[in-house]
């Protein structure tokens, strides 16, 4: 299993480790999931995300190429800003999704899931050579291993984030990234993350990472674990990859179909015949019990309209909630299903993500 | 671990206090808190219902997975802890005491002493 640059830092908090994607990976501190979600949603969490992968994509065509590659659109983006991006395939469904952040003009650092870097690479490195409309004057590579990456996030991480680093961070806007140093080391912020909460996502040095780490924890920023991540991201309405979406599922059929831009896209005409039979909605269920990836969404006379994809309780609001694919008659906001739960209907109402709004 | 000597115990990680006038409390064990992480939901069984030894009476549930808990001894549902609903996180802060489940009334106390002992037990859990 690879370890992170933080992986002792995790040990000697005594979090519990498991393996994600390949790599030993703290689920959570003794803290606890629920107390680490507050931490979040009331003040400032952290977590280790150097497990995502970097890729660089670099040339006086890297923005034709991402734009013919992606689903958003990164000619939108000036130097230092950065957008939420999917990566289609050829049959309609998606290979990741990404955050895409532009440096400078025609150099683009790409983040992806863990458990998709080398299929994103493989994937981008062909198709930069496929023609028509390339072969593009662009290369991509993977920088994974010069980068560690942390989120702080919470309403109060911009204020602790501030008095650590030499920039001045109240003008950096949502979505934007900034080179400062914090106590020294050279760090690149970004202001966005995958809670719903306002946060940077903090790339350094490897041999930093440690440092860096220590100075947030003596800031007062929680540890969060990947169990925290999990469901401050399903209450803030944000898919992930390998649940809410995959290979098979079309974009345009989920509340995210925003980040699908009008203009020459590698797979974007197999996804625009495709219709929506099914589509990606939100659930509220009655009662605690929670909806878990896989269980089945029933109608009033209990035929299969479809599958949850994640689902919990929210530590803030006590709301059980879910996200699931459902047959697209039956994905209208307020319209009531129920979900199978250890054989039982439990009562759901269609509800468009976010959950809560901070 | 914590293990009470005063308790028997299960494989499957519940917990049964000794008989007293035929009623023993029922609980999963600290071991088993710990295993399953932040409770966040019960379902307890009706009360009056008539449980077989081994037979699945409860489901305790958690961020990470939902998991039965079976009648460690055959009886009667005589008494569940409703305060669960509304706290379940006792299972976690105080497995053996506010966090127990339900109470029977048993149809053989002298099953409870063929139950395991806490080394006993304490053996079974570290094998995991």
């Amino acid at each position: 299993m690879r370890k992170t640059p933080l992986h002792d830092e995790h040990v000697a908090l005594n979090a519990r480790m498991v393996e994600f994607a390949g790599w030993h990976m703290p689920i959570q501190y003794p803290t606890g999931i629920p107390q680490e979600h507050l931490a979040v949603r009331q003040d400032a969490g952290m977590f280790d995300v150097s497990h995502m992968g970097q890729l660089r994509v670099l040339g006086p065509d890297a923005t034709a190429f991402l734009s013919w590659a992606t689903l958003n659109d990164p000619a939108r983006l000036r130097p230092a800003q950065g957008q939420y991006s999917m990566l289609p395939n050829d049959r309609g469904g998606l290979i990741d999704d990404l955050y895409v952040y532009r440096d400078v003009d025609e150099s683009f650092l790409v983040v992806a899931n863990a458990a998709n870097v080398g299929a994103v690479l493989a994937h981008l490195q062909a198709l930069v050579e496929a023609s028509p409309p390339g072969p593009f004057e662009a290369a991509v590579r993977d920088e994974s291993d010069g980068w560690a990456l942390l989120a702080i996030q919470g309403p109060t991480a911009a204020t602790k984030v501030d008095r650590l680093v030499a920039a001045d961070l109240t003008e950096v806007r949502k979505n934007r990234l900034i080179d400062t140093t914090l106590s020294g080391m050279p760090v690149r912020l970004a202001r966005t993350g995958y809670t719903g909460e306002d946060g940077f996502e903090v790339f350094c040095r490897p041999v930093d990472a440690a440092a860096v780490w220590r100075l947030l924890l003596e800031a007062g920023v929680t540890p969060c674990g990947l169990g925290a991540r999990d469901t401050l991201r399903l209450e803030a309405g944000f898919p992930l990859y390998g649940h809410e979406l995959d290979a098979g599922s079309n974009p345009l059929c989920t509340p995210f179909a925003w980040v699908v831009k009008d203009k020459p896209v590698f797979g974007l005409d197999v996804m625009r015949r495709g219709e929506c039979r099914r589509r990606l909605v939100g659930l509220v269920l009655e009662g605690r019990g929670i909806a878990r990836d896989g269980y089945r969404v029933l109608d009033a006379e209990g035929r299969v309209l479809g599958r949850v994809t994640s689902g919990t309780v929210s530590p803030l609001t006590r709301m059980s909630i879910a996200m699931a694919w459902v047959d697209a008659e039956h994905a209208t906001d307020g319209v009531r299903l129920s979900v199978e739960i250890r054989g039982q209907p439990v009562p759901a109402t269609v509800t468009p993500p976010p959950f809560y709004r901070p | 671990m914590n293990t009470p000597d005063h308790l028997r115990f299960t494989a499957s990680h519940e917990w049964a206090t000794e008989p007293a006038d035929g009623i023993v409390t029922i609980g999963i064990t600290d071991f088993a808190q710990d295993q399953l992480g932040d409770v966040v939901f019960v379902e307890l069984p009706d009360v009056g219902r008539s449980l077989a030894a081994g037979e699945a009476a409860a489901v305790v549930e958690s961020v990470k997975t939902a998991s039965d808990i079976y009648a460690p001894l055959a009886g009667e549902v005589v008494e569940v802890n409703a305060a669960l609903l509304d706290a379940p996180e006792a299972i976690n802060t105080d497995a053996y005491g506010g966090g127990w489940l339900f109470r029977l009334r048993v149809a053989d106390a002298g099953a409870w002493g063929g139950m395991l002992d806490a080394a006993g037990y304490a053996a079974v859990a570290e094998e995991g």
